[in-house]
């Protein structure tokens, strides 16, 4: 399978072979419990050690893995009553973000969030989560509705990237996202950003400028692919693995910056091997934040997420 | 980030250029005054930042800021990213990328950014983040009309994630501007693209693009890789996101300084004109 784990078919062994012993020893009547204990014992350390020493490079391959939980996954478990809302009332609607209004507990809120399909033909349709210029503007279009209506935001992310198109370009991809980052700076309800999975350069940017940015235990935020930026570098794509290291793309790395808030935790293998517990973490972290942010006036809110951008780079002053 | 090809060849003696497009051989000092135009096919070629501002300011005016704000290699890049940042830096003579002041045009006090696309294709990075970041909040204070000329291959990729959140640092400056009566405008000098275009220089109350200016978000290459097929002639140039509505003029480099003048008198909080 494309994207898989270094550490999957190891795994998949062992686990085959634990199997075989259980049914040896129930058809044959043999007791095999200390040499099935001693393998059991054997894949869960092995476990633990690779999903807590993960390399950038797996970073990368955990957050694309194909059945790792996407955005409506997560809404699906987290959220009350969700209302989908389709269109950018000017070119179409894209299937890339998806968007709607939704009840969190007893709380009101506005859903957006980069969407892609699990398989080919649904990955087609949603275009693998990279949006067209319209997806930005949909974007923009709920969440000046969710202003009106004072609805707080969640945007999840999760995205290859925007999509480098014919179309794309003539409709103005640098225009609608250079717009969202803007519009997401004023506007006057709290914004909760969680990176599910990729967050892929400027498409990911483009719909979250927040108060607060959470990410996924092993989900990445890049301003460029590693593939993309070993071709540039080394002119060898296959080098994605080193360029993945130098870009300091894992939520690990961008904690330590101050860039993003806070790291939500993944059950032990990781997303994909659990959506119900990944998305009662999610669904708590989000819980802590909006609280938090609520108790902010509004003015205040604005003026701190201001703050926020405003002081992330790291120069030097003086000669 | 594409890399922009300067279609500049020096002959020998550095007193003639060859255009790249036409073939032409221009004498160099003549070059100079046409604001670096060839004069038989119109091609704009690349204005550094000194050039370009003189292009656009009383004589004598312009006072930098900010001259002291230099890159640092925050995440340890490595590549010889601090080395390519030095030998920039002494080839360029400028601290970064970007070089932002105030100025005089026509008489209108402003403040003024121009990318310098010698220094690193004018990726922006912290430092170019910031001194933009700087000069809108300098226009916001002092209430003076903003220019910024870019010319740019996008985010500075060895920076990495420090660098695509100065896209969205430029954009919260300028949304606070934004609030204000305060005009900018923007100017697209060729190439600018990705990061920069998507984030301050498409934020302007008015953008104008210099003729054929190569301007996007994703690089002409990315696109022909990814669809798989050849781009049509003019895709992406000025006079193409002209026809589609995503600027609202291309104007001859001639008449560039004229034509925001003319901007600077209809938009300009008047308080603030001087009288010449
Ligand atoms: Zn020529």
């Amino acid at each position: 399978m494309k994207g898989e784990l270094p550490i999957e078919k190891p795994l998949q062994e062992l686990e085959s072979k634990i199997n075989e012993l259980k049914k040896l020893s129930s058809h044959a009547d043999i007791d095999l419990s200390v040499e099935i204990n001693a393998l059991e014992e054997k894949a869960k350390n092995f476990k633990r050690d690779f999903f807590q020493n993960l390399n950038s490079w797996d970073k990368v391959k955990m957050a694309r893995h194909p059945q790792r939980p996407f955005t409506l996954d997560i809404v699906e478990r987290i959220f009350q009553n969700f209302t989908e809302l389709h269109g950018d009332r000017s070119f179409r609607d894209d299937p890339a973000l998806i968007g709607g209004l939704a009840y969190f507990d007893d709380k009101k809120i506005l859903i957006i969030g980069q969407q892609k399909g699990r398989d080919t033909k649904k990955n087609l349709a949603r275009n693998f989560g990279m949006l067209y210029p319209e997806g930005f503007k949909k974007g923009a279009r709920l969440m000046r509705m969710a202003e009106k209506f004072s609805l707080p935001i969640i945007s999840f992310i999760d995205t290859p990237g925007a999509y480098p198109g014919i179309g794309a370009e003539e409709r103005g991809q640098f225009v609608a996202i250079a717009e969202n980052l803007m519009l997401m700076s004023q506007l006057r309800v709290p914004i909760i950003i969680v990176v599910i999975g990729e967050g892929g350069s400027g498409g990911a940017l483009g719909i979250s400028v927040g108060d607060r940015i959470l990410m996924l235990e092993h989900s990445i935020y890049s301003v460029i692919s590693p593939e993309g930026c070993a071709s540039i570098l080394w002119r060898d794509a296959s080098k994605a693995d080193q360029a993945a290291k130098a870009l300091k793309l894992t939520a690990q790395d961008l904690i330590k910056f101050k860039i993003i808030d806070e790291i939500i935790k993944e059950p032990l293998e990781g997303a994909h091997t659990d959506y119900n517990l990944t998305a009662r973490n999610i669904k708590e972290s989000i819980k802590r934040h909006l609280s938090e942010l609520e108790k902010i006036c509004i003015e205040e809110l604005v003026e701190l997420r201001y703050e926020k951008y405003r002081k992330i780079g790291i120069f030097r002053e003086g000669d | 980030m594409e890399k922009a090809d300067t279609k500049q060849k020096k002959l020998p003696d550095d007193l003639w250029i060859k255009c790249e497009q036409c073939g032409e051989v221009i004498y160099q000092k003549d070059f100079m005054k046409e604001l670096k135009i060839c004069p038989k096919c119109d091609l704009h070629f690349p204005l550094n930042a000194g050039e370009r501002i003189g292009s656009l300011l009383d004589k004598g005016t312009f006072q930098e800021m900010d001259r002291n704000i230099y890159s640092l290699d925050p995440l340890d890049f490595g590549e010889g990213y601090k080395i390519k940042l030095i030998k920039d830096r002494k080839q360029t003579g400028l601290g970064e990328a970007i070089v932002t002041g105030k100025g005089f045009l026509e008489g209108h006090k402003i403040v003024l950014g121009v990318m310098d696309f010698r220094f690193r294709g004018a990726s922006m990075g912290s430092a170019v983040g910031e001194k933009v970041a700087r000069a809108v909040e300098v226009a916001l204070k002092e209430v003076l009309p903003l220019i910024i000329v870019s010319s740019s291959g996008g985010a500075r990729m060895q920076e990495g994630m420090f660098s695509l959140m100065q896209m969205a640092k430029t954009s919260a400056a300028l949304g606070k501007l934004n609030k204000s009566n305060i005009p900018y405008i923007s100017v697209l000098a060729n190439p600018t693209t990705a990061g920069v275009a998507a984030s301050f220089a498409s934020l302007g109350d008015v953008i104008i693009a210099e003729p054929k200016a190569l301007i996007g978000f994703a690089g002409p290459r990315v696109i022909e890789q990814t669809i798989r097929q050849k781009l049509p002639p003019g895709f992406q140039r000025a006079e193409f996101y002209l026809e589609h509505g995503m600027v609202d003029m291309v104007v001859h480099r001639k008449e560039l300084r004229n034509t925001l003048k003319k901007l600077l008198d209809f938009l300009s909080p008047n308080q603030i004109k001087e009288n010449k």
